[in-house]
């Protein structure tokens, strides 16, 4: 294949930068070899990797292991251009990111289409965070077109572009390095039949991203995991500091005090990832951290009304808040955390939900590990 | 589903009239139809939708809206405060 020309960086009017990861020695075309490829076709600047609209059994597979935070940081496609389905100089090109989920969403939404994909190297992570991140940016675009040598591959002048990569996307100025039009597509690939064949017109609801049950449920499984890797790490603390102290011999109170403890945090745990996300819109309190310690509260009630210490000692009262307490701080932080996956938190308030709810998640974390640790010692 | 609003008086989000050509890109690409078109300018119609993705300020070629752009997650504002590299979980 003959190798494509490359203007000096320079010449496109923007500063030398570090090459994105995966083309520290420059930007290379899309390897044929990739286990998706399933053909190749023939253009006049050379063979171009061909991809089906159809999932294989280990695309969806990946994803499945995606969702739950299996290598998820690296999987990846190679930048570069690709053939969905026969191509000619007429079809459109349609611009993604290298994270292969969404490159496989993208052209599951397309069966029976014929088009050019544009994979961008966002270093694996998806479109709308690449592009909050500028990795998804007009230089990339611009860059990639080039190297790719797209103007001679397609007659027209128009790129279809994830709506959502407009935060780090610049239409005006693509267009004026380019010379190709940036057309924002829908934000969801689903939408993308309907919007091709109504001539590229978006209707209003192909325009507001929403975040509706099905969307929150998806990202449960990863914050799970994530937060369930930490408390492996604090159980043991857990059981050990419920040995100490209290009636009986060191493993009778780890197994009667450690043990619930540990299962009033990891309650927190599963509440706070599970709950607060999936009922979300129904949980009282603007901020994500007070919609947290609602499950918190309703996870400490729950374990209070069904495994009440039947001595009512003061010991046993103090344990008894120490870990409600906990269990508060917990979910009330992992309500917190939530906010990065979900759709419509803005960063000024984040900050000043922030301001409040850290202290707070401290101080009462603080205060039921201090109640719990001298309950052990208060009988 | 409705309309998911966060906290009320928060955002950053600046539109300048007089710089406005009426273009619309804001209104394509904003993802919460914070914007409206209203006598051949645009306008800051839900000011508390608005998520500071900054798409609107990166396509508008006057300038005429600023934001301070970033991500809303409590991760990324805690690993920065705590000086760490690569704030974002991705």
């Amino acid at each position: 294949m003959k190798k494509p020309s490359i203007k000096p960086v320079e010449s496109i009017a923007f500063p030398m930068v570090t090459l994105p990861p995966g083309e520290e020695n420059g930007m290379r075309p899309a390897d044929v070899h990739q286990p998706f490829i399933i053909g190749l076709e023939q253009t006049v600047i050379g063979e171009i990797p061909r991809v089906s609209s159809t999932l294989s059994g280990s695309d969806r597979w990946g994803t499945v292991k995606a969702r739950w935070g299996v290598g998820r940081m690296h999987y990846m496609v190679d930048p570069g251009l690709y053939a969905l389905g026969n191509p000619d100089e007429n079809s459109p090109v349609l611009v993604t990111a290298n994270y292969k989920m969404s490159f496989d969403r993208l052209r599951k939404a397309l069966p029976g289409r014929d088009a050019w994909i544009l994979v961008l190297n966002t270093g694996g992570i998806n479109v709308w965070c690449a592009a909050g991140k500028g990795t998804f940016g007009t230089q990339e675009l611009v860059r990639r077109i080039e190297f790719c040598n797209l103007s001679r591959v397609v007659k027209h002048r128009r790129l279809v572009l994830p709506q959502l990569s407009a935060p780090g996307v610049a239409a005006h100025k693509v267009k004026k390095f380019s010379g190709f039009k940036v057309v924002y597509g829908p934000i969801r690939a689903e939408d993308l039949p309907s919007f091709l064949e109504s001539g590229m017109k978006a209707t209003p609801g192909m325009r507001i991203k929403t975040f509706p049950f099905r969307e929150r449920l998806a990202l449960v499984p990863v914050e799970l995991v994530e937060a369930l890797k930490f408390y492996l790490f604090i159980l043991p603390v857990l059981l050990f500091l419920g040995g100490l102290g209290g009636p009986g011999g060191f493993w009778y109170n780890v197994i009667h005090s450690g043990f619930f403890a540990a299962v009033a945090v990891l309650s927190a745990i599963v509440a706070g990832t599970v709950l607060t996300p999936v009922l979300l819109p129904w949980l009282p309190g603007r901020p994500f951290a007070l919609k947290g310690a609602w499950v918190g509260g309703l996870t400490a009630a729950a374990l209070v009304a069904f495994l009440w210490p039947v001595s009512q000692t003061a010991g046993k009262l103090m344990e008894a808040a120490g870990w409600c307490l906990l269990a508060l701080a917990v979910a009330a932080y992992l309500g917190m955390n939530f906010t990065g996956a979900s759709t419509y938190t803005s960063l000024s308030g984040v900050k000043k939900e922030m301001r409040w709810a850290v202290p707070m998640e401290i101080g009462a974390a603080a205060i039921g590990l201090g109640l719990w640790i001298t309950s052990r010692f208060v009988f | 589903m409705g309309n998911l609003i966060y906290l009320k008086n928060v955002v950053t989000l600046e539109l300048d009239r007089e710089k406005c050509t009426g273009c619309g890109m804001c209104l394509v690409v904003c993802p919460h139809e914070v914007l409206v078109m209203n006598d051949g300018h645009a306008r800051i119609e839900e000011r508390d939708a608005c998520m500071e993705c900054g798409a609107c300020a990166q396509n508008c070629p006057t300038e005429a809206i600023t934001v301070q752009a970033g991500v809303g997650c409590a991760a990324a504002v805690i690993n920065s405060a705590l000086g760490r590299q690569g704030s974002c979980c991705c």
